[in-house]
């Protein structure tokens, strides 16, 4: 087992009155991408702030690498990395002045720093522009100098608050290539975000935020299993008369549920991969198969479903 | 990544605790912002030019008048003035708080619009050295540039007097340079300390702008008022009006302004004696017209210069409480 390298253990934060955080546990472990979900307003952000030692917590405990944020303030944050929400730089000093302030900031030595800084923008694709003003650049490149710029402290674990907000779908697909490098390279990764399909693109697990609590945990799969009752959907689809296939189906071992689109196509819910079975039992029934996909759950599904059932006064979740 | 593996202790770069790691990295980075600003490229030459301008006028004007007053030639640089221009130290009262307020109005809640300062406040520093650099580059800033004039204001007096300064004349204008920043100091200060209450530069460049206004327009009058309530001349005794006159001058010195301006005129007047209200009694054996040596003069000025340091440091304080307490978030 890989060992934890951020916990929370019942993390509060009010901000008069304001519950923004209730309770939190986290464990976060080496080497993993970890994705905190959530609507707006669920505390997201006041989390990952504590997790930093930027806010203080109003109860509760954290560790960073085995360190209290609000006591070790510095080795924290000489070992995390932080790309905020909306990451801002100096407009009239250029990417590369920019990074030699982090540098600086870090204590990093002038020779070393010039080093890393060349090699991080060099990583990013900002080599080009590294003596433009920052004032110059669009939001996709500042959030790219973002990357560089907490690669110059080399950090053991970088958080980033909505990382792919306001990028394009092909810059925010490189977002997402860096933050799978990052993991590559040993560093465990936070991301905090509402775009659904891009942190079940890369977080080994995730946790489901809800009114300041974590409402739900662990990989998308065992989240799927967890709110929507199945974690694969099969289509069928075969020549003609699907309809009969409906009751053989569902008497197979593992299949929950068979739904009917039209007469050439059914969709098949199971608990795990059974594209044979599936496969067998419709050409037992004599069918002609013309097409077998299987479907994997979809975050946007988990999600959608679980705040619907929030809203109904069920699923509490857990 | 599942795998059991020895992990390495994280690096750690630096001592826990010292609230000053990082203060030089900011010191040189917000100094370098002033000294390549277009802002402060503007408030340099309307320095320069009315030094060279005011000085100008009062060489040619001491020139005129040669031979008669061979003392401190260098000193009245500073105070002569030739109607209907002010002197160069009329211009300094005014124009030392501008760049001071200048330099300092957006220092905290820039880092805010830039959306720069949770980042900046993520690397391994504290919140105090943010702040103290800032301040620390704003005074540095301001030695250099009135440094800068101040050779230019010698400089030129060489020029066009023909004599060199004597060391008294070279050191009485040190203290005035030290005097000079720390007068910005203040200014810097009340700016800094709305900069970090104000969200909008604006708003903070106004209000000190404001409590200027309000020490150099207002105060002088609400200060005879209040002297007059306070101790009120009801038969025209003498000692009635000295005590109004001595609760005048209290008063007046709460504003900064008017302490640089005592401290002006007891380092570049040499003959003044004091700085309180002067009784005839108190004069005799003291010979009138004989200059202070600089040690006391500078002994004169003393109270004024821990007054203006106080004040200083009080409003800091207050800034540093306040920028403690915020929340990173813009
Ligand atoms: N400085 C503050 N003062 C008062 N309340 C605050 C403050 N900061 C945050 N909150 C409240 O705390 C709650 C959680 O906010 P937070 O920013 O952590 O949410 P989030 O999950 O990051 O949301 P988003 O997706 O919009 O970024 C919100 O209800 C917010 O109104
Ligand atoms: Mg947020």
């Amino acid at each position: 087992m890989a060992r934890t390298v951020i916990e929370a253990r019942n993390l509060s934060k009010h901000y008069n009155g304001i519950v923004a955080v209730d309770r939190l546990n986290l464990d976060i472990r080496e080497g993993e991408v970890y994705g905190i979900l959530g609507p707006n307003g669920s505390g997201k952000t006041t989390t990952i702030l504590m997790l930093l030692g930027l806010t203080e917590p109003t109860s509760g405990s954290v560790r960073v690498l085995g360190w209290d944020p609000t006591r070790y303030p510095l080795r924290v944050k000489a070992n995390v990395g932080y790309i905020p929400d909306q990451v801002g730089f100096y407009g009239d000093l250029t990417a590369w002045e920019n990074l030699m302030y982090t540098a600086k900031l870090n204590g990093i030595p002038r020779q070393e720093a010039r080093k890393r800084i060349a090699q991080a923008l060099e990583r990013v694709g900002l080599s080009d522009v590294a003596h433009r003003p920052v004032r110059t650049f669009s939001r996709g490149m500042r959030q790219r100098l973002g990357v560089a710029d907490v690669l110059i402290k080399d950090p053991k674990i970088i958080i980033m608050d909505e990382p792919t907000q306001g990028l394009d779908p092909e810059s925010a697909r490189q977002f997402l290539d860096f933050i799978l490098e990052l993991k590559k390279e040993g560093r465990t990764v936070l991301l905090a975000s509402h775009l659904l399909h891009q942190v079940q693109a890369v977080c080994d697990r995730v946790g489901l935020y809800y009114r300041g609590k974590k409402a739900l945990e662990g990989t998308v799969e065992e989240l799927a299993r967890r709110v929507l009752g199945f974690a694969y959907r099969i289509l069928v689809q075969v020549r003609k008369d699907a309809r009969r296939l409906i009751e053989p189906l569902q008497r197979l071992q593992g299949v929950q549920r068979v739904e009917i689109k039209d007469d050439q196509t059914l969709i098949v819910h199971c608990e795990r991969d059974m594209r044979p079975e599936v496969a067998q039992a419709v050409i037992q029934q004599g069918a002609q198969l013309l097409r077998l996909d299987m479907e994997m759950p979809s975050l946007d599904d988990v999600y959608t479903r679980y705040f619907q059932e929030v809203r109904h006064g069920r699923g509490a979740g857990g | 990544m599942a795998e059991a593996q020895v992990v390495e202790r994280p690096v750690v770069r630096e001592k826990e605790g010292s609230p000053w790691t990082g203060l030089w990295a900011v010191v040189a980075k917000e100094m370098a912002d002033h000294l390549t600003s277009f802002r402060m490229y503007i408030l340099e030459f309307l320095i320069a030019i009315t030094a060279v301008g005011t000085v100008s006028a009062a060489s040619s004007a001491i020139r005129s008048v040669a031979g008669a007053q061979p003392k401190f030639l260098f000193l009245k640089l500073f105070t002569v003035a030739q109607e209907p221009f002010p002197s160069f130290v009329d211009f300094l009262g005014f124009l030392v708080p501008l760049i001071a307020i200048a330099m300092a109005f957006d220092a905290v809640n820039s880092e805010f619009t830039q959306h720069t300062l949770a980042r900046i406040l993520s690397q391994p520093i504290y919140r105090d050295a943010l702040l103290m650099g800032k301040f620390l580059a704003g005074l540095l800033t301001q030695f250099l540039i009135y440094g800068a004039i101040w050779l230019l204001v010698f400089g030129l007096g060489i020029f066009w007097l023909g004599v060199p300064p004597t060391a008294e004349e070279v050191g009485r204008a040190l203290w005035l340079l030290v005097a000079t920043v720390f007068y910005g100091g203040v200014w810097m200060a009340v700016a800094l300390f709305f900069s970090v209450r104000f969200r909008q530069p604006a708003t903070a460049a106004l209000a000190s702008i404001a409590v200027w206004l309000f020490f150099t327009v207002f105060w002088p009058m609400i200060a005879s008022g209040l002297a007059a309530m306070i101790a009120p001349i009801r038969i025209g005794l003498p000692e009635e009006i000295l005590a109004q006159a001595r609760w005048l001058l209290a008063l007046r010195r709460i504003a900064p302004g008017w302490l640089y301006t005592e401290i002006l005129v007891a380092l570049l007047r040499p003959e003044v004696r004091t700085l309180s209200i002067v009784l005839p009694f108190q004069l005799e054996g003291a010979i009138l017209g004989q200059p202070l040596p600089l040690s006391q003069s500078v002994l004169l000025i003393w109270p004024h210069l821990t007054g203006l340091i106080a004040a200083t440091l009080i409003l800091f304080a207050l800034t540093y409480i306040s920028f403690q307490r915020q929340e990173v978030r813009a």
